[in-house]
């Protein structure tokens, strides 16, 4: 190994390990506590013409403490069933949640007729904090 | 001039505090249960009530309604749903006289008034049970977003059905949706923040 190979390597490792440490050890804060699901207004007239819009998944992580209320809006002309609940044009439905379990909904928008919502507890310890920012990081490509 | 500035000063205080303490006031409640902003009126019915006269929503303005659907022959959500209402309407004592819970049956076949009123009181002879045709408690669901699913199990059925419960204010709005599993504890907080409006 040349030198300057040896040096690159060092200074790689070395910032794998502030990063981890970073990523480990400053506490999770965000500023809203709120993952808001919104029907966009034409929503009901784009199904109507065969597209098939999904805006709701079936399965929604959330994180006490951080981010475990769970917001849902209809934006669109008409009344819409949105997760559990049949909510009219405008309305918004905001549900907290204090305790970390799956819940499960039942719910007519989704091919298994079903909803589960993941609520996981607050990550305290620094190796669920990395896997916390670890999990955040990957859901934002999908 | 200085004195002035002062009392200007003051003034501008004094409107700030009752400005912000008025939207302190005004704010959305902080409940257990998912809310509606804005919260719509309940749709109104014309049932039958398990005491042999009409069910309607309209009959309970001026009390907070938890309105539940489910079904007499249900093993799973309904017995736990119902006894968290008794619990809860226990640990409320006198102000449990304006709480109304009402239960209107997904399975019209098997569950007629005189059913529902043997099955309710073993829970609270307060509960309210609403029955009538299966185009009458199809309507209401329609109106409610519930959702009943009749399944066949050789001889005999069970329904799939929503297992949430509704807030209705004192005027007849539809404030709230609590899932199922909440303790008594959870409704006890709803409810006396609704009772207080």
């Amino acid at each position: 190994m040349t030198r300057a190979r040896w040096v690159i390597g060092s200074i790689l490792a070395a910032a794998s390990v502030v990063v981890l440490a970073v990523a480990g050890f400053s506490p999770i804060q965000g500023g809203s506590r709120d993952r808001i699901f919104a029907i966009p207004k034409g929503t009901w007239a784009r199904r109507m013409a065969g597209d098939k819009v999904e805006i709701l998944p079936d399965h929604i992580r959330l994180t006490l403490g951080v981010r475990d209320i769970l917001v849902l809006r209809n934006q669109d002309d008409v009344p819409q069933i949105f997760g559990p609940t049949l909510m009219m044009p405008g309305q918004s439905f905001r549900l907290p949640f204090e305790r970390a379990a799956e819940y499960t909904f039942a719910c007519t928008a989704h091919a298994s007729g079903q909803m589960t919502i993941v609520v996981e507890p607050n990550p305290t310890t620094p190796w669920a904090r990395v896997r916390w920012r670890l999990v955040e990081f990957l859901s934002t490509f999908r | 001039m200085r004195r002035s500035t002062a009392r200007w000063a003051m003034a501008l205080l004094a409107l700030a505090l009752v400005t912000s303490a008025g939207a302190a006031g005004s704010g959305p409640l902080a409940l257990k249960a998912g809310l509606f902003e804005p919260p719509r009126q309940a749709p109104d019915f014309g049932l039958l009530d398990s005491n042999g006269g009409e069910l309607k929503i309209s009959h309970y303005r001026g009390k907070v309604v938890l309105l539940a659907f489910g079904f007499t022959s249900c093993t799973a959500v309904c017995p736990t749903t119902l006894n968290t209402f008794a619990v809860a309407r226990r640990k409320l004592a006198a102000a449990a006289a304006d709480v109304q819970v009402i239960y209107i049956t997904v399975d019209p076949q098997r569950d007629d008034s005189k059913r529902l009123k043997k099955y309710l009181g073993g829970f609270d002879p307060t509960f309210v049970g609403g029955t009538g045709t299966q185009e009458q408690l199809a309507a209401v669901r329609k109106d409610y977003g519930v959702s009943a699913e009749k399944q066949v199990l050789g001889d005999s059925y069970t329904y799939e059905h929503s297992s949430f419960t509704y807030l209705i204010d004192r005027s007849g709005r539809i404030r709230a949706l609590m899932p199922y599993g909440h303790s008594p504890d959870d409704y006890v907080h709803d409810l006396t923040l609704l009772l207080q409006e």
